[in-house]
């Protein structure tokens, strides 16, 4: 069989099976809702959305590996590309951009002008301190990780909170080496 | 914090025109996310009534906001003040809106008067979930009867809504069915016209 080639986020998201995105936008809101009544405190609710993102990130990675054909990317620059122009696109149907760079090449900002999870989201005085996103962060950071990669995830700006653009920081930590759990000999 | 340096340019949700709800996400991104709502729930609770009450009650805030919206949207302000007028709304726009369908069938209870039922043969939140044996007849549909009791309630017609396993002949996978039970207080003549709706008599 002749080796796959990558598929671009546009023809991978018009292949696989879609949902409205209303449905999606309102579950997501009746989680935070949901989170928002049960733990009182926007803190822990921003860890509780962190936790949930983390626990897709980890098991959406197959999905994305399997339908991508992605392979290898040579550096955390491709890496933050491939997130945002196929990862992004192929899940949530919009694209994200890469900004920011710092000098080493491990430190960029995902921004996203689109974002399906936020519509008719307005923050009450009282969620403030809520990153009503949250769960997107975690499900970076869970998916990176089971791809050797350990990082931090933060969100920079964030429309609901008065910004201009939804901006998520991605900041490489460290490549953890690939260990293999059996031996070559057997 | 807040209006430190820049400008702070705060959104509010009825300035902007409202969506056509055209946009779309992945269908796995959607069982993702409600894998995550089930999960949650599970550590929440001690038994099954309990987490179908839950899920009921996230998909309720779901369906108070869906009517709004559909209303606004599809019915040029308009709602249903009959009951067979929002039954057929749940069946057909409702369902289609948010499952990209209309519901399977739409049937009236035989044994009792006020009960009406909804079938899906694959209901689109059961679509990735196999329930373990030990949780017996739990099923995820709770979330859509919750939201189909938020649509209902709303519209001035409370109703008691369960989601249940229906076993199909010849099927590997049983179907889904929405049991609604409309209240008491829906005696017959209230049916014509429930809800605190404004009319005017012409004659």
């Amino acid at each position: 069989m002749a080796p796959a080639v990558p598929r671009s986020g546009d023809a991978i998201f018009a292949n696989v099976e879609r949902v409205n995105a209303e449905l999606f936008t309102l579950t997501y809101g009746a989680i935070v809702r949901q989170l928002l009544t049960d733990l009182e405190e926007v803190e822990e609710v921003n860890k509780q959305l962190d936790q949930m993102g983390y626990n897709i990130g980890i098991r959406l990675i197959d999905e994305f590996l399997a339908k991508s054909n992605v392979t290898r990317c040579v550096d955390f620059r491709e890496t933050a590309e491939v997130i945002a122009k196929v990862g992004f696109k192929m899940f949530l149907g919009v694209t994200a951009s890469v900004t920011n760079w710092d000098t080493e090449g491990t430190c960029c900002s995902l921004i996203l002008e689109d974002n399906p999870l936020v519509d008719f989201v307005e923050l009450p005085d009282t969620c403030q301190g809520l990153y009503y996103c949250n769960i997107l962060s975690g499900v970076v950071r869970g998916a990176l990780e089971m791809v050797s990669m350990k990082t931090e995830v933060t969100w920079v700006r964030d429309m609901l909170r008065g910004d201009d653009a939804f901006e998520l920081q991605v900041k490489l930590l460290k490549q953890i080496p690939e260990e293999y759990p059996y031996k070559d000999d057997e | 914090m807040i209006g430190a340096g820049k400008m702070k340019q705060y959104t509010n949700v009825l300035d902007k025109p409202l969506s056509k709800g055209r946009q779309e996400v992945s269908l796995s991104g959607f069982a993702y996310l409600f894998s995550e709502l089930v999960q949650y729930n599970q550590t929440q609770v001690d038994n099954i009534g309990e987490l179908e009450r839950r899920l009921e009650d996230a998909g309720y805030a779901v369906g108070v906001r869906v009517l709004e919206l559909l209303c606004h949207r599809e019915k040029g302000n308009r709602r249903e003040t009959r009951l067979l007028g929002i039954l057929s709304f749940v069946h057909s726009t409702v369902w289609k809106v948010l499952f990209g369908k209309v519901a399977d069938s739409l049937e009236k209870g035989t044994e009792h008067e006020d009960e009406y039922m909804i079938s899906e043969k694959e209901l689109l939140v059961n679509r990735f979930i196999s329930v373990p044996k030990d949780m017996g007849s739990f099923n995820c549909g709770a979330f859509v009867a919750g939201i189909v009791r938020g649509v209902l309630d709303n519209a001035g017609f409370p109703a008691v809504v369960t989601a249940h396993f229906v076993p199909v002949d010849g099927q590997q996978r049983p179907r889904t069915t929405i049991l609604i039970k409309f209240a008491e207080e829906l005696s017959l003549p209230l049916l014509l016209a429930p809800g605190p709706v404004s009319f005017c008599v012409l004659h």
